[in-house]
């Protein structure tokens, strides 16, 4: 049963995960050598140390398998979010550094809080037990309740931090509790062990405590997510946060709270499918719902675009309650496009920023095609494909997660989603509207001069429209990875 | 991997695609600065789409009901989308119709836009692209993209362009279409569900059960009938068309509508028959209260392009109606014959439509861009100052009224005839439009072009130059055309439309 690292060569598979680490560290010491003036080396050293994780996951190095007695599993799952996590958590980076750089906020910290929280959700796709699973959470939220505090002047960011650590505190509470419960019941911290004896359990008709553990897990990963009626932390937080930042904590830990959801219920509790499917079914109606009625009376685009996340967990959420295979491999492209997605969202906003000016209301962008046709387009490409028009990868995503509902017979499931969409719709339309039938009035937004950032800003929304007509091998690949 | 098997013998449809949507993109790179530029080479690229589409009409076998052209490949293969292009008589009919349409609307629009012409130019290319690729898509996942694709472009076109209301009228044209055409994808996802795959062939021999024919019926019918658009989903199209500038007035009524009666003949008839033999008399009664109601709400109206697009739903209500009619004709009699009567004088319809809609619309577009107003009492008298012009406009007028020996009483009278065959009140019911066509229409050109001049600003009117005369004059001989010689077109579509008789005939159950 227990068998012990006996050498090196057992530890490959987690070699990504460790070099990020190693490299948090390294970058913790190397910053008290680096003087202000060339901060940028702390920038530039975090993002070599993902781009090296990165590839290592993407190209095989270090090989699938489990290490530490089962506590870390690396499968073809783990390893398609792994490389997105560190792709978006790169670009995440790109956007943060000119961004903090000009406001003076931009510490060494903020690249080691980054790469520690991007180890935390590589750490949470991947695990194989509970207490991996809780390790790699608090990992990424520690992290991101600092992150989002950045700004220690601003009172709005001091105020999100603290209703984000409040909240997710909360979270994290209610998801140990479920974890507990599921191992009183079970006397198991491994995942897959936990599914045996599930089973054994219902053939004993003694599924009270179980069924009570899923739910707190159910709530804790809706939590996780945004989903309503656990979303109230949501708008304030991304709002309040510097907005690269909000960039970060609202792409890739999408993908790790997908990682966990994965691991919980289809690798851990794979027998309560019916109830956790029809729970998130319920969570994903409610989501649609408020997520997108309550972004359509938004002014600030930042909490719209926090409103708008809250209905894009609702698709996924579809997705996921159309159950099995395709249901996963649906819901995992769809949080694959999101982060994508709402990366470029976030980087508009970075772009047509600059220090004293946040270009975060709609009625910011009126005009701006008058001023930035290219800018405008772009902003045009991400709007359009948020809101899910085709060729866009948007569309796609919602057309994955409709047709996994459709396959597990959610028939009601996709009308309400159809319904919502096109409620959606509207509020992306009030960004074009500004952009493009609006005359120009007020302070004039122009985009960024920093050429780096107008460069990847135009790469990520130009990929929305490039990757929605080739979006096959994305698809190939997330098939792959529940396929076995 | 398999190999895949090499069927694509041309690309011309290809072409037809993606070179006015790349034209579309390059024409953005001239900027609003070099607007004469970016007009000029515009319309170039216009022009060659509507060169290629020659071959099109030339290289097409007009005795076979196969599709043609047919190009087949691989395209997302994790979910068997394959980019799958192919024509029949009536796709090139459609397809023609629509290089032509955007050439006259650029060329008709080239004094009336000064704000951002490259952009504006730009949307019209993408725009006939997308049309171009929605009449040529032989797999439903990529109908789909092209249908869905052009509400981007056209809701720019609105809102930029547009009139005083064009933010309204804009965002109420997408929302619409979206929630539409939304219902039609999950109708769509479950034929590949079941069937496993996108492509219109594989659903055409898809069995399906009478309730399952029910949902997706009215998933296309939402779909299809906000596009056409039918009552009561109608009243996107007069805020849309007013708000519109005239070139987007033109291509919105003389090709986007055929699409969703496109819709109706590529996708109902032959996926889900039964459900439609079941619910035509539903499609027939909301046609005949398009055809007489909003015929009459056409009479009420004091904007001229207001009642131009009321009279744009009246006549589409008989292209909906051929199409239905066909369904009652042949279940319920197996009149074959009759039912090719109706579905040919759709298409007719629909073409003569194209024809008449964008006339009517170039002709207002001269006024306004003369007078800026498109309300009937500023003008009366016109034919005193513009005799050219008015000569068109009686002409287009005739058209529009349904006289014969012009393309708007071709498509009528046939689905009047097959009418009759069905129900002699359907077809009494259906003539009346006859009357109250005419009614609105010459009203119309009574008050604005006869009579003593209406005021001084009319008065000061100049009549048309030679380029609106050249686009106004192609518009005419393709309703003169049609109108005495309906044959070569009726030939075109005929192997198709008797494919889909026997289609419809047959039942899936």
């Amino acid at each position: 049963m227990n068998m012990p690292v006996r050498s090196a060569a057992d530890l490959l598979p987690i070699l990504p995960e460790l070099v990020v680490i190693l490299g948090a560290f390294a970058l913790l010491m190397l910053d008290l050598f680096i003087d202000e003036r060339r901060r940028v080396v702390s920038h530039l050293f975090a993002i070599a140390v993902l781009a090296v994780a990165t590839f290592m996951v993407a190209t095989g190095v270090g090989g699938q398998g489990t290490v530490f007695n089962g506590m870390f599993v690396r499968d073809t799952a783990a390893d398609v979010m792994k490389v997105t996590i560190g792709v978006v958590g790169m670009l995440a980076m790109v956007y943060t550094w000119p961004y903090l750089r000009a406001r003076d906020l931009y510490k060494g910290e903020v690249s080691v809080l980054m790469l520690f929280a991007t180890a935390g959700m590589m750490l949470l796709v991947s695990s194989g037990s509970l207490v991996m699973v809780y390790l790699g959470l608090e990992m990424l939220a520690l992290c991101s309740y600092a992150l989002v505090a950045v700004d220690r002047d601003s009172p709005l960011a001091s105020e999100a931090a603290i209703k984000y650590f409040v909240l997710g505190a909360l979270a994290s509470g209610l998801l140990l509790y479920g974890l507990s419960l599921l191992y009183g019941a079970t006397g198991s911290l491994q995942l897959d062990q936990i599914a045996t004896a599930t089973q054994m359990r219902i053939a004993e008709g003694n599924t009270l405590m179980l069924i009570t553990a899923v739910v707190f897990i159910v709530a804790g990963i809706a939590f996780k997510f945004g989903a309503v009626p656990f979303h109230m932390w949501l708008p304030d937080v991304y709002h309040g946060a510097p907005t690269p930042i909000t960039l970060f904590i609202g792409s890739a830990p999408k993908l790790a709270a997908f990682g966990m959801t994965y691991r919980l219920l289809e690798v851990g509790a794979p027998a309560f499918e019916e109830q956790w499917r029809l729970m998130l079914a319920i969570l994903a109606v409610l989501s649609l719902a408020i997520g997108n009625l309550s972004a359509m009376v938004q002014t600030n685009l930042k909490r719209l675009l926090a409103y708008s996340t809250i209905s894009h967990v609702g698709f996924l959420f579809v997705g996921l309650a159309g159950g099995g295979r395709e249901g996963f491999a649906a819901a995992l492209f769809y949080a694959i496009s999101y982060a994508i997605m709402s990366a470029a969202a976030f980087g508009a906003i970075v772009v047509l920023s600059r220090r004293g000016f946040e270009a975060d209301r709609i009625e910011d962008y009126k005009g701006l095609n008058a001023r930035n046709p290219w800018m405008a387009g772009l902003v045009l490409c991400v709007m359009a494909s948020l809101a899910g028009v085709p060729p866009f990868l948007g569309f796609w995503s919602k057309l994955a997660v409709l047709r996994a509902a459709l396959q597990g017979d959610l028939l009601w499931l996709t009308l309400v989603g159809v319904v919502f969409a096109v409620v959606g719709a509207f509020y992306y339309l009030r960004v074009i509207k500004a952009m493009y039938f609006d005359e120009p009035e007020g302070q004039a937004i122009e985009a960024s001069d920093n050429r780096p950032l107008r460069i990847v800003f135009g790469v990520n929304a130009l990929a929305l429209l490039a990757l929605g007509l080739a979006w096959n091998p994305i698809m190939t690949w997330c098939q792959k990875a529940f396929a076995g | 991997m398999n190999p895949e098997p090499l069927q694509s013998t041309s690309f011309l449809l290809s072409l037809l695609i993606w070179l006015p949507i790349f034209g579309g993109l390059a024409t953005m790179a001239f900027g609003n600065e070099r607007a004469g530029a970016a007009r000029w080479f515009a319309t170039g690229i216009a022009f060659l789409t509507l060169l290629a589409s020659i071959p099109l009409l030339t290289g097409f076998d007009m005795t076979a009901s196969a599709m043609q052209f047919v190009e087949n490949r691989a395209w997302i293969p994790a979910y068997d989308i394959r980019y799958h292009l192919g024509v029949d008589g009536i796709s090139v009919a459609l397809i023609a119709l629509t290089t032509l349409t955007t050439l006259l609307a650029m060329i008709g629009a080239w004094t009336s836009i000064d704000k951002r012409v490259a952009q504006y130019y730009a949307a019209f290319l993408i725009l006939e692209g997308l049309m171009v690729g929605v009449f040529a898509a032989l797999d439903a996942m990529l109908f789909y993209v092209f249908f869905e694709g052009m509400l981007i472009p056209m809701f720019i076109i609105i809102g930029v362009w547009g009139g005083p209301r064009r933010v309204y009228a804009s965002i109420k044209f997408f929302l619409y279409t979206f929630l539409g055409s939304l219902f039609m994808l999950l109708g769509l996802i479950y034929l590949y569900l079941k069937g496993g795959s996108w492509q219109l062939a594989d659903m055409y021999a898809l069995p399906l059960s009478a309730t399952e024919q029910m949902w997706l019926f009215f998933g296309f019918l939402i779909a299809f009938a906000v596009k056409v658009p039918m009552f009561p989903v109608h009243t996107w199209l007069p805020d849309a068309h007013v708000e519109a500038p005239t070139a987007g007035s033109v291509i919105l009524a003389a090709i986007m509508l055929k699409i969703g009666g496109y819709g109706f003949i590529r996708f109902v008839l032959p996926i889900v028959p039964d459900a439609g033999a079941e619910w035509a008399w539903l499609v027939i009664a909301l046609s005949l209260i398009a055809v007489v109601y909003v015929g009459l709400v056409a009479l009420a109206q004091d904007d001229m392009k207001k009642l131009i697009a009321y009279s744009s739903v009246s006549h589409m209500g008989f292209v909906t109606l051929g199409t239905f009619i066909a369904f009652a004709l042949v279940r319920e009699s197996g009149n074959t014959d009759g039912a090719r009567l109706g579905l040919q004088g759709a298409m007719v319809q629909m073409i003569s439509h194209g024809f008449v809609s964008g006339a009517m619309f170039s002709c207002v577009g001269v006024l306004y861009d003369r007078m800026h107003t498109r309300m009937i009492k500023d003008y009366g008298g016109v034919a005193n100052v513009m005799p050219w012009f008015a000569a068109f406009v009686v002409l287009f007028a005739m058209a529009n009224s349904g006289l014969p020996g012009t393309s708007g009483f071709v498509g009528e009278f046939m689905v009047i005839l097959a009418s009759f065959q069905a129900h002699p009140l359907i077809g009494f019911v259906a003539a009346t439009t006859l009357i109250i066509g005419a009614a609105y229409t010459l009203w119309l050109v009574k008050r604005t072009m006869w009579g003593e001049v209406g005021n001084a600003h009319v008065a000061e009117l100049e009549d048309i130059n030679p380029r609106e005369a050249f686009v106004l004059g192609v518009f005419a001989a393709g309703v003169l055309i049609l109108g005495l010689w309906p044959k070569p077109l009726t030939d075109l579509m005929e192997p198709a439309i008797a494919n889909l008789a026997t289609q419809i005939a047959a039942s899936k159950l």
